[in-house]
């Protein structure tokens, strides 16, 4: 078998983030939820909480690619 | 795995990877116009030439093309610009907002629209341009609002302990000078790299096994395909969401460096 064992790297590094947008969207709907006008505000700190988390899973994809030879 | 029975035939299956989107055209090496600069210009085109006749003949009672063009700005104007610069001072900020997004939005769109099949995107250096464009907008209007050394001043909440002053401070000075460029241009580049990679490989593969496989890797292939056009649709839900995010953090990032406190 070959491969690149920074690939596994992306792997690992997409746990916290995937654990981490859920966690986020799973408050947005909670909150959406509870209070459906508050849907407007909550939008975009949603969005905001979304795209902070996903930043790690793209440094991981981004170094898997860099390390690879 | 399938891919490797399969070489058994003669020919073999390449993965698509980086170098596949490294297309020159005209040119080789640093100066050379590639697939992604050609489409990049052709986004201008078509963004000037859209918003020019959408904003023709401006009337109180808008015809179809003006009422489109206005709904996308009223769209970014008030859940972008309003909402988090703040009704004060977001006007003189719209035009660079409004840019940012239409110009990520439709080159990212490029990456599914037929014939053209490229996010421009997908090549680091055009996201790493946007950002530091952006980059330097937000540190220049914080340095004009709260003159330089206020500005560094900022960094730091106040009401913090003395010794923990320097540490918080170097800490902002990170997220604030490398942190948030480097992830800015990161995300999307990473997304509209890594879907469209996705995309090549569930065809590319989907292709290779039909052409070349036995009876049972066929009807698999037809899966991949299958799933391929599955993929695009969540694709496209991607590029919209990451275009209205880079315009989110750009309008952010303003909006940090214009208050009084971060």
């Amino acid at each position: 078998m070959t491969g690149n064992i920074a690939i596994l790297g992306y792997g690992l590094s997409a746990i916290g983030p995937g654990i981490g947008v859920g966690l986020v969207f799973a408050a947005y709907i909670n909150g959406v939820a509870r209070q459906p006008e508050a849907r407007g505000m909550l939008q975009p700190i949603a969005f905001l909480g979304f795209a902070l988390a996903e930043a790690l899973a793209i440094f991981g994809l981004a170094l898997a690619f860099v390390f690879r030879k | 795995m399938s891919i490797v029975a399969l070489a058994a035939d003669g020919s073999s299956f390449e993965t698509p990877g980086v170098a596949d989107f490294w297309q020159p055209l005209i040119g080789d090496g640093a100066w050379a116009v590639t697939r992604a600069s050609i489409v990049a210009l052709l986004s201008v085109a078509i963004i000037s030439w859209a918003l020019l006749a959408g904003t023709k003949k401006l009337a109180v009672v808008p015809s179809k093309k003006q009422a489109a063009t206005e709904a996308l700005y009223g769209l970014v104007r008030e859940g972008l610009g309003r909402d988090v610069i703040g009704s004060k001072e977001f006007l003189r900020f719209m035009p660079l907002i409004f840019t940012l997004f239409t110009m990520v939005l439709l080159n990212n769109l490029f990456s599914v629209i037929p014939v053209i099949y490229f996010p421009t995107m997908s090549r680091v250096a055009f996201p790493a341009v946007l950002a530091i464009v952006v980059f330097f907008v937000y540190h220049y209007i914080g340095m004009q609002k709260h003159g330089v050394i206020g500005y560094f001043k900022s960094l730091v909440p106040s009401g913090l302990p003395i010794a923990l002053v320097p540490y918080i401070f170097v800490l902002e000075l990170i997220t604030d000078v490398f942190t948030r460029p480097v992830t800015l241009a990161l995300r999307l580049f990473g997304n509209m790299f890594a879907g469209h990679l996705l995309l090549v490989l569930f065809v590319s593969g989907g292709q290779y096994m039909i052409a070349h496989g036995a009876i049972g890797i066929k009807i698999a292939g037809g899966g991949s395909i299958l799933m391929g056009f599955v993929m695009t649709l969540f694709e496209i839900l991607v590029q919209v969401l990451q275009a209205y995010i880079f315009a989110l953090l750009a309008a952010i990032y303003i909006a940090g460096a214009l208050a009084d406190e971060h």
